[in-house]
């Protein structure tokens, strides 16, 4: 377990990692500690934070519980994030490794699409995407690894090109083995730390881009997301401002935690190559 | 003969995940002035690292013990700024703070000593002309203006012998050929005028052809010099063609120390023996011929 | 009948807008069980010849044929089978190996890949090719990167024979060595060869190990031959340049005259 004490040994790593387990947890425990719908109403409206304490954060507009709603929001964000940074990787892992081995005219066919895609806004694409064939959390999730699979699909690409090179490749083109084992097996395992290291950006920028779909109302309705809390938030942003800050600072605090965790995993990786 | 640099007791250890490494023990050697001594061995020799504690070159993790003490003139321009050649030589005073040095001064990286690496693309500059890298690091050892550094940059790029040195001083480092990037090399480790050379296995990468062309070069200024030379080879015949002395190395300890007369011709110890009897020369029986050890 | 007869094969490549010839109309052969020798100064096209000569690239012109065959004319599937015949070992063996593998994994891979053992029976296949290069069997499970150089060139052997090749191309393989051990992978060559008939296309710039261990050498320059013959008679009297050259610039332990520039 080397790898994890190194990797705590850096504090952006502690922090972000603790950040991540609280988020982890309030996923996790969302329908233990608050089962039953959070859209439900809970009390009175606009009942302000630290007022109640059977409602901690208070009600919204409904008189939907906020912590409630905190906590199941954070199960979407979570899930969409990871679900859709996942998807992007995997997408832009096969496309560049396709590219990458085919050479030639696929690999001019696939990084032309892959510039098509990289030049139209990600965001763009997804708000696209989604106001055509309707919010749900998997079209979310595949509108956000649309924009986003360029990225590691270039990365991939040129991890690729390189190792293709090395002599073990020829080694293994020597004993007779066949080129899809050749690219996946010997190639793409290489090839992937590099791609694996823009999750956490990736991760983050997703969880941000849900959050701005839900907040122009293409989220999926029948769940509780922090962008949607912050947009009925707005409507009363002056007479209960907490009601947009919360989940404000929810998506703030992810964001710092998913990166600096990430961060710290690239760090170790770095410091782990440099010294073999 | 004086000594030059004297070695006591030297020890250096290395941190790793696995606990501490010892890479050399308990070293005790003097460098004598003027003289080209060559420091052979195996891989996990130690011989490597001994060349990097003389130079200071050696990372921070790694634990120092035992003593260098130098024998140097101070030189005229002692006081005078003088960088680091590269990052890896930074802090090369410092690090040398267990060693006492009690006649002299301690000797600068790049000032001082000389360093030539294995690689040389790995210690040139890959996007600055090789002309404006040697002119810099004369302008920094030896306070000289640009102009004048450039000037010096070129007689340097004449005594390695680089084919058209005017045009050499305006080429990248990948527009040469191997054996030139040695040169460009070798003309950055003299140019602040060192009275150390340090050659670490400086014509491994090489072809023979150009080995021997280094090699003849690195006799040369460093006979024209005067300078004490390290040789530092994984290759006993390279070091016998070279070197007045050899000391052999092996897991980090001193095996045998003598005239390379001496260690080529009566070897005392069984190891420099066996190195020799593994050397396979132009003159050796042909494996083919000899009969089977299993026949 | 030859096993390997190279003929005019040529090669070049673009760098930088200029064209570079590194192989240059270049015809040899290789009989069975022999050792030939390619030697010559870095640049003069002996590892472009090696990498032609198992199809990792191809040629701009010439034939080669193994085995009888037209082996440039195989392709995709086809080239696969013949390739258990013709093996590579490279100069650099923790680079030759993929750097997540074990020991157990690089063996394992021609035997699998081409049927040569079921899958139960490979375990002992891997610990007979290990004892057959003089390897522990305790070694499968060990990473590449966590045994030594003279160990690692022994897989990258064992590798190189599991399919029973009758040519292995030995691209500078003992020039990374240190030179104890150096010695016994050229007796492990030697052996396997004497044992297997098995020919090797030694790639070396070192005279003295070309001279201890080839039959015949084909000294290069510039992508061209510039002689061939019996290896030591072409080593103890070079009639080229560059042979001439490569034989001055050895470094010799004992040198009569030193020699100064």
């Amino acid at each position: 377990m080397s790898p994890l004490r190194r990797l705590l040994r850096t504090p952006e790593a502690v922090a972000g990692a603790i950040i991540l387990a609280a988020l982890i947890a309030m996923a996790l425990s969302a329908s233990l500690l608050f089962p039953g719908d959070p859209q439900a109403i809970a009390g009175s409206a606009l009942l302000p934070p630290f007022q109640d304490w059977s409602l901690p954060l208070g009600t919204d507009r409904l008189g939907r519980n906020v912590l409630a709603e905190l906590f199941h929001g954070a199960r979407t964000s979570l899930a969409v994030g990871l679900a859709a940074a996942a998807a992007a990787l995997a997408i832009g892992a096969v496309i560049g490794t396709l590219a990458g081995f085919a050479g030639g005219l696929a690999d001019e066919v696939l990084m032309r699409i892959t510039d098509a895609f990289q030049t139209v806004p990600g965001f763009l694409l997804a708000l696209a995407f989604v106001s055509v064939v309707g919010p749900s959390l998997g079209i979310v999730v595949i509108a956000i690894a649309l924009g986003t699979w360029p990225g590691p699909a270039r990365i991939a690409r040129a991890e690729i090109l390189s190792i293709r090179e090395r002599d073990y490749v020829a080694s293994a083109r020597a004993i007779g083995m066949h080129p899809l084992e050749i690219a996946f097996r010997e190639v793409l395992p290489n090839a992937l730390p590099p791609v694996l290291a823009m999750s956490s950006v990736i991760v983050a920028a997703a969880i941000l881009t849900e959050a701005a779909l839900s907040f122009l109302g293409l989220g999926d309705p029948n769940r509780v997301t922090w962008g949607g809390m912050i947009s009925e938030g707005r409507a009363v942003l002056r007479t209960a401002p907490f009601l947009s800050i919360i989940p404000g600072l929810a998506l703030v605090l992810t964001v710092l935690g998913v990166y600096l965790a990430g961060e710290g995993i690239a760090e170790t990786t770095a410091v782990r190559r440099g010294l073999s | 003969m004086t000594a030059f640099a004297s070695i006591r007791d030297l020890t250096v250890t290395y941190r790793r995940d696995s606990g501490e490494v010892a890479a050399l023990k308990t070293i005790s050697l003097d460098i004598m002035a003027g003289e080209r001594l060559a420091v052979i061995g195996e891989s996990g020799s130690g011989k490597s690292t001994l060349a990097l504690a003389i130079a200071g070159l050696l990372p921070a993790s790694a634990r120092i013990d035992g003593r260098i003490d130098w024998f140097l003139r101070p030189s005229s321009t002692l006081g005078a700024k003088a960088p680091p050649l590269s990052g890896r030589t930074e802090g090369g005073v410092t690090e040398l703070q267990p060693f006492k040095s009690e006649i002299g001064k301690i000797p600068l990286g790049g000032r001082d000593i000389g360093f030539i690496f294995q690689d040389p693309s790995a210690s040139l500059d890959p996007v600055m002309t090789v002309g404006k890298q040697i002119a810099e690091v004369a302008r920094a050892h030896l306070d000289l203006t640009w102009p004048q550094a450039y000037a010096k940059a070129k007689t340097l790029f004449e005594r390695v012998r680089l084919p058209d040195p005017d045009s050499a001083l305006r080429a990248f480092p990948h527009q040469l050929s191997g054996g030139q990037k040695q040169r460009v090399a070798i003309a950055a480790a003299i140019a602040a005028g060192p009275k150390l050379l340090i050659a670490d296995e400086a014509t491994s990468a090489l072809d023979t052809i150009v080995q021997a062309e280094i090699v003849a070069l690195i006799r040369r200024l460093v006979a024209e010099d005067g300078m004490t030379l390290l040789f530092v080879s994984h290759d006993i015949a390279l070091a016998a063609e070279l070197a007045d002395r050899i000391a052999v190395f092996r897991h980090g300890e001193l095996v045998e120390l003598g005239t390379t007369a001496q260690i080529v011709s009566v070897p005392t110890q069984a190891y420099t023996r066996a190195l020799l009897d593994a050397h396979i020369g132009l003159d050796a029986e042909p494996l083919l011929n000899r009969p089977r050890l299993d026949a | 009948m030859s096993l390997l007869a190279i003929s005019n094969l040529s090669r070049s490549y673009r760098r930088g807008g200029k064209t570079i010839v590194a192989v240059d109309d270049v015809s040899f052969h290789i009989e069975p069980g022999e050792t030939l020798a390619l030697a010559g100064p870095s640049g003069s096209g002996k590892s472009t010849i090696a990498r032609l000569v198992l199809r990792l690239i191809e040629p701009d012109a010439g034939r080669i044929e193994f085995e009888g065959s037209n082996f440039l004319a195989l392709e995709g599937s086809a080239l696969r089978a013949p390739r258990t015949r013709l093996q590579m070992v490279f100069q650099d063996p923790l680079a030759a190996f993929n750097p997540r593998a074990t020991v157990a994994r690089v063996l394992d891979d021609p035997l699998r890949i081409h049927g040569i053992a079921s899958r139960s029976e490979r375990p002992r296949s891997i610990a007979a090719l290990l004892e057959r290069v003089g390897l522990p069997a305790d070694l499968t499970a060990r990473a590449i990167h966590e045994i030594s150089g003279g160990q690692r060139q022994r897989v990258a052997i064992a590798r190189a024979i599991a399919t029973k090749p009758s040519l292995i191309v030995l691209d500078e393989a003992v020039s990374a060595l240190d030179v104890s051990v150096r010695g016994q992978i050229l007796e492990l060559l030697l052996d396997l060869q004497r044992q297997e008939r098995i020919a090797y296309l030694f790639i070396s710039h070192d005279l003295g190990v070309v001279r201890a261990i080839a039959h015949r050498i084909v000294l290069l320059d510039g992508g061209r031959i510039a002689e061939s013959g019996d290896a030591r008679a072409v080593i103890d009297a070079p009639q080229s340049a560059i042979g001439k050259a490569l034989l001055a610039a050895a470094p010799r332990l004992h040198r009569t005259s030193p020699q100064d520039t």
